[in-house]
């Protein structure tokens, strides 16, 4: 039986992790995802969840831990944000290269020094290539659903998922949403079964060493693998959104029917950029919006499509890539670059370190896209400028 | 002990069985693979290994082959402590839920060498020891980080010659004394840890019985010979491990529920220069130092005795 609540978005995560019936628990507290962890350590005292809780001593460990309890078949879930990713870096590779179906959700948080902790993406940017299936999240609504399907997602795969949530955007924050029930939610993800796991009646090795005569295979067959699974990230999106009302896509769009200029977004400040939308379309501007919902493996195809009748692509980041400008800009360049009709594309970096982007902000960002074109089309380059800095 | 008479006594009370199979890729004279492939002896099948990234892990599964014929899985360098509580964690809820038969026998073991376990992976240890997972810890110390090419690391014993730690005008090699690993274990209050040695077969599969039962983390150190790094002959192996204990540089002890018991209880020590002048990697030591040497083996001896009660 679903139901309207109100939830803070790390709550609605940890009720995602116990309705997907999740085994283990790994996780070490940081703010901002320590909510998550002690919901979920809350729901495991009470008998909520019937899962092993294990209160590891660093996210290093955290994601070890994943990794055994996932070879031995348990269904595992962890969760960390900035700093804590990085400790993790190493371990991350491991699920997917083994093939393990860890779920995580990363509260999105900004890399010292300084410290802050408050959001920005350099911790997703960081990790983007660690053969994850990623997504980010705009609202509560969506961390909550986002994670429920991942589950699906990775044990069909058997690759690692990642759900992104902004931290304190939407960790810390109470939206109203809609949960379904513990039941429907059971039925929707099947029991887990991985075809090999440690088990002395039948046993494997795991993790064997490759020289230069074999590593190179494994890798192609990883990367073979890992492309594959978008048919089954769509299939599980739209079974998703049959049962439960919400579609979910690679790429959204918002009031982009007819728009020659888009915002490119990902992540809670898309909400932001759909009422600088509003307000544009009110002035004439034909101005839409595509947020990124599947971040790796990247949508190529739907972002492609996307832009095929835009003139001038406005790219927002959260992360700074030092010497190289914003990472989803460049990505997005990358995967237009082949195309023979391409919008001027436009990059700007904001947000960093929990800085608000107002609505005025995504105007201008228009405003001053605009005002770029005609460099662009001189072949200029045109630097990604850093939005709201007080010099 | 029966040591002096192995070859008459071993066929009887040793299985036949190699869980660690033979055909690896260890050096000529390794004491790790030995100390492994007892350990192994001793835990039988029903056993999940974890091992370290380290020569154990190299020597035994090298893509497509593997010397394991247990359950065994490999990750990274410093994270046995973990992986292994994940595993542990798994069957504990698995067995709960009814998703693997309660009565299912598994023992959960983390493998790692002297890097792995006193340096690098001695967080992800000493948090799976606190935690209190049932799992039994075998750290095989080669006093070096051998599979890099000599190395030192926290355990490499005082005035060894070691790659990081050469011999120079102003260097004896290593300039620290021994990390005691054991005691670390104990200071956790974990209710078993013990020192062993493949030079004491016996013993050394008695405690990875003793310790494999025990419920709860156990801790088990077992000094692995190092022809290659120890620069000395692939014959002595054996011989070298004996003279560690009888020397007092490695006593073997245990200490159950915090009470210390030795296992070989030696009146007299012999010289630790009989020891160490069999080794190349201490060939450069003077007389002085090895009276340094000499005195803190015998402190660290009689600290041990004053522990036994």
């Amino acid at each position: 039986m679903k139901k309207v609540v109100g939830l803070e978005g790390s709550f609605a995560i940890a009720e995602a992790v116990r309705m997907a019936n999740t085994d283990v628990v790994a996780a070490y507290p940081i703010t901002p995802q320590t909510h998550i962890v002690e919901r979920l350590s809350e729901m495991v005292a009470d008998g909520e969840l019937d899962a092993e809780f294990i209160c590891v001593e660093s996210e290093h460990s955290a994601m070890s831990a994943c990794v055994g309890a996932s070879a031995a078949g348990a269904r595992v879930f962890t969760c960390s944000a900035g700093q804590g990713l990085e400790l993790m870096h190493e371990v991350l590779y491991i699920p997917s290269s083994m093939r393990l179906p860890v779920v995580a959700v990363a509260a999105n948080r900004a890399l010292s020094a300084p410290l802050s902790v408050w959001c920005d993406h350099s911790d997703a940017m960081a990790i983007r290539d660690i053969g994850w299936v990623q997504m980010f999240a705009e609202n509560n609504q969506q961390a909550f659903d986002l994670t429920v399907c991942a589950y699906k997602i990775a044990e069909e795969v058997l690759f690692p998922a990642m759900v992104h949530i902004d931290g304190f955007f939407l960790s810390h924050v109470i939206e109203d949403m809609e949960l379904p029930g513990d039941e429907e939610v059971a039925a929707f993800i099947p029991e887990y079964k991985h075809p090999f796991t440690l088990d002395p009646d039948n046993p494997v090795s795991m993790g064997c060493y490759a020289p230069p005569f074999i590593y190179s295979e494994t890798k192609k067959a990883q990367e073979v693998a890992f492309e594959s699974t978008k048919p089954k990230i769509l299939e599980t999106w739209k079974e998703f959104g049959d049962l439960f009302g919400r579609h979910y896509l690679p790429v959204e769009f918002y009031r982009m029917e007819g728009a020659k200029i888009a915002l490119l977004t990902m992540g809670s400040c898309s909400e932001t950029a759909m009422l600088a939308v509003d307000e544009l379309r009110e002035e004439g501007e034909d101005v839409g919006l595509i947020r990124l919902r599947l971040w790796r493996p990247f949508p190529f195809k739907e972002l492609r499509d996307a832009v095929k009748e835009v003139g001038l692509l406005v790219v927002l980041d959260r992360a700074v890539s030092f010497g190289m400008g914003g990472p989803v800009c460049s990505e997005v360049k990358s995967a237009l670059y082949d195309q023979r009709k391409k919008p001027n594309i436009v990059g700007f970096i904001g947000g960093l370190g929990g800085r608000d982007i107002s609505v005025d902000e995504f105007k201008y960002m228009i405003r001053e896209a605009q005002k770029k074109e005609k460099a662009i089309e001189k072949g200029e380059e045109i630097e990604a400028e850093m939005i709201g800095i007080r010099e | 002990m029966g040591i002096e008479q192995e070859d008459l006594f071993a066929p009887r009370l040793v299985t036949t069985e190699e869980n660690f199979a033979p055909g690896h890729r260890a050096c000529i004279g390794c004491g790790e693979a030995l100390a492994v492939r007892h350990v192994c002896k001793a835990l039988g099948k029903n056993v999940i290994i974890v091992t370290a990234t380290g020569c154990v892990e190299i020597i035994s599964s090298l893509l497509p082959q593997t010397s394991w014929r247990v359950a065994w899985i490999h990750t990274l360098f410093e994270n046995v402590g973990a992986v292994v509580s994940g595993i542990e964690s798994a069957y504990k809820v698995r067995k709960r839920k009814g998703k693997v038969p309660a009565a299912k026998e598994v023992k959960f073991v983390g493998f790692g060498g002297d890097g792995a376990t006193t340096d690098i992976g001695i967080q992800a240890l000493s948090g799976a020891m606190e935690r209190g997972h049932d799992f039994l810890y075998c750290c095989f110390d080669n006093e070096a980080y051998m599979n890099t090419g000599i190395q030192r690391s926290s355990s490499t014993p005082y005035g060894a010659w070691t790659t990081t730690a050469p011999v120079g005008k102003k260097s004896i090699g290593q300039m620290t004394w021994k990390k005691n690993m054991p005691e670390i274990a104990v200071a956790h209050r974990i209710p078993y840890v013990a020192t062993a040695s493949p030079s004491y077969p016996f013993d050394l599969m008695d405690k990875v019985k003793r310790g494999v039962e025990t419920e709860g983390p156990a801790y088990i150190h077992i000094l692995s010979v190092c022809p290659t790094g120890w620069r000395s002959t692939p014959d002595i192996t054996i011989e070298l491990g004996r003279l560690a204990v009888e020397t007092g540089t490695f006593p073997l002890y245990e200490v159950i529920n915090g009470e210390y018991r030795l296992s070989v209880d030696l009146p007299e020590l012999k010289p630790v220069k009989e020891y160490l002048k069999k080794q190349g990697r201490f060939k450069h030591l003077t007389e002085d130092i090895i009276e340094q040497i000499q005195a803190r083996v015998e402190e660290d001896y009689m600290r041990l005795r004053e522990k036994v009660k």
